[in-house]
């Protein structure tokens, strides 16, 4: 009998306690298991599978989470810009509590009279410029999943010859990021639970490359619980069995190559760059910038941004937390002066940070 | 009313107001208590207690699938009193209008509220107009207080919980939810999601008379969901709320909205269920109960109440996920917001 839903079958409780005594069965010493993707670790909390899995398995949060790893000196940017007249900021959810350096979120500049207003996508707020004299900024943050969208709507823009639309660029792409990480010879993980929808645009063949110098098991998943458990189990097998390739359990969204349309689109709109990642500092060609012929939809050269260095809040251990040395508990301020209402830093704001989903789900 | 659109005129408590009041809502909430049209409404009550509560609705879009801010105001409010298990006798209206507000959606919210108020039976016994300049409020804001005479001996009290308790929830969750942020987001839905909004009173009385005592509490799981309501229970009481996930009525099409907007169905408000929390030999009686009325009838048992072992916490809910692992169910922080990824 078929589920009515997709997510029945990959939530079956008897497939599930299957997959959890294999894992069970095949290990066999103490394991460190990186989730790279921020969406993973709430999917984590969110089906209790911490609480399945042997004491020896321990999961460690990676720096999959794009808000979390904006640059605290972008952070103010993107909450100065909010604040300047005629500016009305266009934002995804998940910005509005970050704080910057000082503390002050696009929340609290909204309640001073600055505009900002929530959208789902890109779309809306070209929409939004369409319909206003006002220069509408729209931070771009985000990894591979989100940036071809974003690239589309900058080819839209200069069709339609929009000029009051414009970004202010913070995308980052993974796989410099995992190279960084692999290459810290403190990072002591065994393997890795690779981004599910990042993998749906750069594709399996992006991680092989990274697998075979770095001899780390690597397997891609979805974010069912049933993905997950196989994922763990598939990595915790190659573990046992010394082996270190690329395996992809969600192979219904992910492909070898990839989405070559959507990167090709990313292509045609932005060009690499160094960037900043909180927690993992500098890290070349990591970041993307806007390709000079679309200049004109650049937020930073119109205001004359330059990128500035912020020192991270006073105690604040969110790039520690980013790179899987400390755990959120570990850190001074967790739960104490930075709580979800009073986020000191973002991995406690934002909806896939580390230290948000411990907060919320409780530690097990 | 030959013109169309609210003026300032028709705030000012002068021709205009009256004109509005007179044309728009006194021939549709007609009662004996509004007609007299004095400074108070005075109404009758033998009970010595009384219950008094009120609310404040700016829900944006005013207009949505099952339902306006209209019908929203007089459930609400219907629905706070019906918590406390009280019998509501009568509502205020006060209504905040912007200027320019157009006078054919007035009459619409209009019909809507006596339409509430007749199928609920609870008269609108007295009400305020006020109108703002352009931009000084989003369209309407409207604020209902209720008054309804308390049962004698009844107690109901989110600090009552006891180990031992059922959890009970009077239907689907996240309905509500699902349709204003599916409306905010642009997301048409298929129509099978609708907002909830429904009276209360009558589901309760038909729960009391089945079981007068054995109720320990009733919440309305309205803005937070029935995570952040269960999570005040158990740190009152001073417990451990047990959930499992299994068996959490949830429309697929709101599953669905869900996963796509990043939201979870606990956290999300909902304007016609109720929470009972009651002793484990009145929980068939009352599932019964509830089952037999139209808004309770997908009525179901989602958890129990068990000793609090945990020494960091006063109260904590725990759910057991569809998996069979468990996690911590918290109060919700702040707006459920859409995500990046």
């Amino acid at each position: 009998m078929f589920p009515d839903r997709i997510s029945e079958a990959f939530r079956d409780r008897e497939l599930a306690t299957r997959l959890t005594e294999r894992i069970h069965d095949a290990v066999v010493r103490p394991l460190r298991i990186m989730e790279v993707c921020g969406t993973h670790t709430m999917a984590i909390f969110r089906h209790g599978i911490r609480t399945l899995l042997p004491q020896a398995v321990e999961l460690v949060s990676g720096p999959g989470c794009p808000v979390c790893v904006t640059s605290a000196g972008d952070i103010d940017q993107i909450i100065e810009l909010a604040s300047v007249p005629g500016v009305t900021l266009t934002t995804f959810g998940d910005m509005l509590r970050v704080p910057g350096s000082k503390g002050k979120n696009l929340a609290e500049a909204r309640a001073e009279g600055a505009r900002v207003e929530i959208v789902y996508s890109p779309a809306d707020a070209l929409k939004i410029a369409q319909n206003t004299e006002r220069l509408v900024v729209f931070p771009a943050i985000g990894f591979e999943t989100t940036i071809p969208v974003i690239a589309a709507t900058v080819l839209e823009a200069k069709k339609k010859n929009i000029s009051n639309f414009m970004l202010l660029v913070s995308h980052k792409v993974v796989p410099p990021a995992l190279k960084a990480l692999l290459d810290d010879p403190e990072l002591g993980i065994d393997a890795l639970l690779c981004p599910g929808h990042v993998s749906a645009i750069i594709g399996v063949q992006a991680y092989e490359p990274l697998a075979e110098l770095y001899k780390m098991p690597s397997v891609i998943a979805g974010f069912e619980p049933l993905d997950i458990l196989s994922a763990i189990y598939m990595l915790v097998s190659q573990i046992h069995e010394g082996k270190a390739v690329v395996e992809n359990t969600y192979s219904r969204v992910v492909s070898g190559t990839g989405n070559i349309k959507a990167r090709h689109m990313i292509e045609q709109v932005f060009e690499p760059c160094d960037a900043q990642w909180r927690g993992l500092g500098e890290i070349p060609a990591s970041g993307l910038a806007l390709r000079p012929v679309f200049n004109e939809f650049d937020a930073r050269k119109y205001f004359g941004l330059t990128p500035i260095s912020v020192p991270e809040p006073k105690g604040c251990r969110c790039g520690e937390i980013l790179t899987g040395k400390v755990k959120p508990i570990q850190c001074p301020l967790f739960n104490t002066r930075c709580t979800p209402t009073h986020p000191i830093g973002p991995c406690m704001v934002s909806s896939e940070g580390s230290c948000a989903a411990y907060s919320k789900y409780g530690v097990q | 009313m030959s013109i169309k659109r609210v003026l300032l005129d028709h705030g000012s408590g002068g021709v205009a107001s009256r004109e509005l009041i007179e044309s728009i809502f006194l021939p549709r909430l007609d009662n004996p208590a509004l007609a007299e049209f004095e400074d108070s409404a005075v109404l009758i009550s033998s009970s010595s207690r009384l219950a008094f509560t009120t609310d404040s609705y700016v829900v944006d879009p005013i207009f949505f699938p099952g339902g306006d801010i209209g019908k929203l105001a007089v459930h609400g409010t219907i629905n706070d009193l019906a918590m406390q298990g009280a019998m509501p006798i009568g509502l205020s209206l006060a209504l905040i209008l912007e200027e320019g507000f157009p006078i054919a959606d007035l009459e619409r919210i209009a019909d809507s509220i006596a339409e509430a108020s007749i199928q609920s039976n609870v008269p609108i016994v007295t009400g305020d107009t006020k109108v703002v300049p352009r931009g000084k409020v989003d369209k309407i804001f409207i604020t209902t207080s209720g008054v309804g005479t308390m049962p004698d001996g009844l107690d109901l009290s989110s600090r009552l919980a006891r180990p031992g308790d059922v959890v009970l929830l009077s239907g689907y969750m996240g309905d509500h939810g699902v349709t204003i942020m599916a409306a905010r987001a642009g997301l048409s839905i298929q129509s099978s999601i609708a907002s909830d909004t429904a009276p209360l009173h009558q589901l309760v009385s038909a729960m009391l008379k089945g079981v007068p005592e054995g109720i320990r509490c009733l919440r309305d799981p309205t803005r937070g969901g029935v995570a952040t309501i269960l999570s005040e229970i158990a740190e009152k009481s001073k417990v451990q709320v047990e959930l499992n996930e299994a068996v959490l009525p949830i429309r697929p099409a709101v599953d669905t909205a869900c996963e796509m907007l990043g939201l979870e169905p606990l956290y999300l408000a909902n304007e016609g269920k109720c929470i009972v929390i009651a002793e484990n030999d009145a929980a068939d009686t009352l599932l019964s109960c509830m089952r037999k009325t139209s808004v309770g009838r997908d009525a179901v048992q989602i958890g129990r109440v068990v000793q609090n072992n945990n020494p960091h916490r006063p109260g904590t809910v725990i759910m057991n996920t569809a998996i069979g692992g468990t996690r911590i169910i918290g109060p919700l922080c702040g707006e459920p917001l859409p995500r990046i990824c």
